[in-house]
């Protein structure tokens, strides 16, 4: 136990610099979409809430996994929705005529 | 023994694919060319991990699991199809249920392993419950205020701090007792409802224009709860996920910090609110000159470069189609324009561009801060637009504003600054702004939609002259 939790510390060490680094390049333009999206993203705790309600190793931890799944789903469905509506948007004026 | 073992690796299988397309998406959404792309590879690693999820072998009763799904999509559509003016409280909204979702999944975990819980998972788990607590109600408190549910104007107290200090600090006692002595199960209801108290705490004194800065902090603190539940359930999927939303929401809060000059700690816990009274009551009476919109569409067509400076005032009258109107009337008469976007105008980062986008305005139109200034004092007419702080020129000159050294758009560069503004009322700080009182401002008094709307009449109206 003791070194799963080690290894993820090395892991989420290595991934917020990776994030840095990343989302350090993301033009200002598109700060809305990045936040919408790393929120759809984030929503991946769905997994955990799945398992949870799925498992239904005491009523409790169903119950509150069932109302995790709804939070989350919610989350991953509308943030991808709009995040692509939003980038929709997005056009230059090179190749079309205004 | 062997099926399960096959299912296992499947499911590490989505779940690595999984990870590699969540930081692909990240990497694509750096352009606007290949932006779409990564909403399509986010997508795809999500289908995977909750795919993989679904064939894991301790699930034994689907039914709930399926009908949550389905109620989240129900839910989900609407909240992904709001209008574009909607997208902050929409956003902060989001925040609130990502970080519903690990708070009950972290609590649900509590119980289920108390009271057998070594110090260091209780130490995550305490952290993914507070962090997730304080985010919920902390965004739900962003969003009602968003969405003018709430008052927006700050609200102080004596012994704010004070307050919002003591609860963070007993909310961080009791998870020190709980990981001490995790058989105190009747602590833990405590280590939920305080950080609840406190995010609302925390909200009550943020003002409308620390919008930007708060729903970024909120944000990364959504990630974190979730990099935190990635620890207790040992899913380096959802540590990674979690790092990533965490540092994004932490350089956009650090990018509005810089962008107000202010440090987090000034924007959660100095609240311009005080400022607020002395400041409008040493107003005084000035002078100034104001403008018709046939003189504003003189000025404006006769001009060969203008830069627009959109503000919450802009998304406020929802007049960003109205801009589009006067951009392509301006366009087609020869007339350069361009939008110089502060990074905090609005009430989150980029609220700006997407509301211009969505007028189908061209991204490339579109200028940051730095480009902008350099081409200000080239600009023959700057035309303000719902903007107010960003603009004021005390910011660089008057050592004894509360907004000295804030990083502004030189909008009084520019040959003619015209000003579109209800009245002559201050903005969010309720600071004076001395640009209205220069030679070179027009303000055009009234509703910003109404008055682009009446400027692109005059253009049309006058075709010819120029």
């Amino acid at each position: 136990m003791k070194l799963d939790l080690l290894s993820s510390l090395y892991v989420f060490m290595l991934a917020a610099f990776i994030g840095f680094e990343v989302i350090r390049r993301v033009s200002p333009l598109l700060h809305t979409p990045l936040m919408s999206l790393t929120n759809a993203l984030d929503a991946i705790a769905v997994v955990g809430a799945i398992i949870l309600a799925g498992e239904h190793k005491s009523n409790l931890a169903a119950i509150l996994g069932t109302i995790a799944i709804v939070a989350a789903t919610s989350n991953v469905v509308g943030g991808f929705i709009i995040t692509d509506r939003m980038l929709r948007m997005f056009k230059s004026s090179g190749p079309k005529k205004s | 023994m062997n099926n399960f073992a096959g299912a296992d690796t499947l499911i590490e299988i989505c779940y690595f694919i999984a990870t590699a397309l969540f930081i692909l998406s990240l990497k694509w959404l750096s352009s606007p060319a290949t932006a779409r792309r990564g909403v399509l590879a986010g997508e795809i690693g999500m289908a995977l991990a909750i795919g993989g999820t679904l064939l894991h072998h301790g699930i034994v009763d689907y039914k709930w699991v399926v009908i949550a799904l389905v109620l989240g999509t129900i839910i989900g559509v609407p909240l992904g199809n709001v209008q574009m003016t909607a997208v902050p409280q929409r956003t902060a909204l989001s925040h609130a249920f990502g970080a519903l979702c690990v708070t009950l999944v972290g609590t649900a975990e509590f119980y289920l392993r108390a009271p057998d819980i070594p110090p260091f998972m209780m130490t995550v788990l305490s952290m993914e419950v507070i962090l997730g607590s304080l985010t919920f109600t902390g965004s739900l408190m962003a969003a009602g205020k968003l969405q003018e549910i709430l008052p927006q104007r700050p609200i102080t107290y004596k012994g704010q701090n004070f307050v919002n200090l003591a609860l963070l600090g007993s909310a961080v006692v009791i998870a020190g007792i709980l990981v001490a002595h995790p058989e105190q199960m009747r602590l833990f209801p405590a280590l939920i409802i305080v950080p609840l108290i406190f995010g609302v705490m925390l909200i009550i004194p943020i003002g409308g224009a620390d919008m930007p800065t708060v729903i970024s902090l909120l944000n990364s603190y959504a990630g974190l709860s979730a990099a935190a539940m990635g620890f207790v359930l040992n899913s380096k999927l959802l540590v990674i996920a979690g790092a990533l939303d965490g540092s994004s929401g932490f350089i956009l809060s650090v990018i509005m910090s810089k962008a107000m000059n202010r440090s987090f700690t000034n924007v959660l816990f100095g609240g311009f609110g005080q400022i607020q009274t002395t400041a409008a009551a040493a107003k005084e009476e000035r002078p100034v000159r104001s403008a018709t919109p046939e003189e504003a569409a003189g000025i404006l067509a006769s001009a060969s470069k203008v830069v627009v400076v959109p503000g919450y005032g802009m998304a406020v009258a929802q007049a960003q189609h109205k801009v589009r109107e006067l951009y392509d009337s301006l366009t087609k008469r020869g007339v350069d324009v361009t939008f110089g976007i502060h990074p905090v105008a609005g009430r989150m980062p980029g609220h700006m561009n997407v509301l211009l986008a969505e007028a189908d305005i061209p991204y490339d139109k579109l200028l940051e801060m730095d480009v902008i200034n350099g081409e200000l004092p080239q600009t023959d007419v700057a035309l303000i637009i719902g903007a107010n702080d960003v603009t004021n020129p005390a910011a660089r000159t008057d050592q004894g504003s509360p907004i000295y050294g804030m990083p502004i758009l030189d909008v009084d560069k520019a040959r003619t600054v015209m000003v579109i503004k209800r009245s002559m009322a201050a903005g969010f700080a309720g600071i004076d702004n001395p640009l209205y009182y220069l030679d070179k401002t027009l303000m055009l008094f009234g509703d910003a939609k109404n008055f682009v709307g009446n400027i692109v009449r005059e253009l049309s109206g006058s075709d010819g002259h120029g």
